[in-house]
């Protein structure tokens, strides 16, 4: 099988997460499809790492996991910090700059 | 089971097999996640897509990868998503209402030129290439060949690495901190305006839920001597949600009637 099946799966599931960012106001699941894009871009290091036939890709692949981690933790922070003043998980209700 | 998964992404037959059966299957979850309306259940969908990339990297002679992705992500971070989700409240699902006229086309045209985009350019990056495939590099075991580089070439990534999750660790506790504005009040303060309050009614505290013996359950009020319901007896968030019982259909003489007209 060609290794660029791998690389369409992930450039397609890169766009749903990108479309889910746009589209959806739930910020834990607009967080859900930025996780989403990062796996994505995870699979495609991994397959370029197999096709190049080193393992550089797969280290890229390992540290974008760590600083997805990171992201998270810290997003889900912010998250939490913005329904407590707000009653809210909705990015709509985030517009304290608007004003 | 990792030996045979292994053998599985070395031969081209089987992996082709799995490639086309899980493919749809992660596209489909994907876009499930976008149209489904509750987050528990987008959360759901998104680690199996985790999961079967997680097979994708085993196939993919990436097994340490394959193993750190079901660990760290269906594991740490899908739990960690499902514990805010809690936090938060399940059923603050949001309406899928656009906010802006016109904005799901609008999207979803452009994410269809963008996806084009993406997969052409990234179909060009690997064609007129063979595939060299990770026989060599993983001639010492995949694990160790990625030991060698971290430690070796990629050391210095490695230790910033490590200085940006303490960095995340220590912020995530800052933003989550809270600080009281009142001060918290003891039991005993609670004691004194319960009976300072005028009536000697609530001295006691707050009645306890249920209808004893037929219905002793949180959602229905507790019937005060004189047969009324007290609806002081249930949570406050019960109420809120709507799942509070008439505590009448359990009362006694009702049941009676109940059953004297079937």
């Amino acid at each position: 099988m060609n290794s660029a099946n791998y690389l369409y799966l992930s450039a397609l599931l890169f766009t749903i997460g990108a479309v889910g960012v746009v589209i959806r106001r739930n910020a834990i699941v607009v967080f859900m499809c930025v996780e989403l894009m990062l796996n994505a871009a995870n699979l495609s290091f991994v397959t370029f790492s197999r096709i190049n036939g080193n393992l550089d890709g797969q280290v890229v692949a390992f540290f974008t996991m760590v600083v997805a981690a990171c992201e998270v933790v810290v997003g889900l922070a912010i998250i939490v910090t913005i329904y407590r003043s707000r009653r809210s998980a909705s990015v709509d209700d985030a517009n304290l700059l608007k004003r | 089971m990792i030996n045979y998964a292994l053998e599985l992404g070395q031969t081209a037959k089987p992996e082709a097999v799995l490639f086309y059966i899980l493919a749809p299957l992660t596209v489909a979850a994907a876009i499930g996640m976008l149209v489904v309306k509750k987050a528990v259940h987008s959360a759901i969908l998104l680690a199996w897509v985790m999961v079967t990339l997680a097979i994708f990297y085993i196939a993919q002679d990436a097994a340490f990868l394959g193993i750190v992705q079901i660990v760290v992500y269906t594991g740490a971070v899908m739990m960690l998503f499902l514990f805010i989700l809690m936090l938060v409240g399940v059923d603050s699902s949001e309406s899928l209402t656009e906010t802006i006229k016109g904005l799901r086309w609008i999207a979803i045209t452009a994410s269809v030129g963008f996806g084009g985009l993406l997969i052409s350019l990234l179909g060009r990056a690997s064609l007129g290439r063979t595939t060299t495939g990770l026989v060599d590099a993983n001639s010492n075991g995949n694990v160790e060949g990625l030991a060698q580089l971290i430690f070796s070439d990629y050391v210095w990534p490695f230790e910033v690495i490590s200085a940006l999750l303490i960095t995340a660790a220590v912020g995530a506790m800052v933003l989550a901190h809270h600080e009281r504005t009142v001060k918290r009040v003891s039991q005993r303060e609670q004691s004194q305006a319960r009976f300072r309050s005028g009536s000697l009614a609530a001295a006691a505290g707050l009645p306890g839920p249920g209808v004893f013996a037929l219905h002793n359950a949180v959602d229905v009020p507790a019937l005060l001597p004189d047969g009324t319901p007290a609806p002081t007896s249930i949570s406050a968030t019960l109420k809120a949600r709507g799942d509070m019982l008439d505590s009448a259909q359990y009362q006694l003489d009702n049941n009676d009637n109940a059953a004297e007209d079937k």
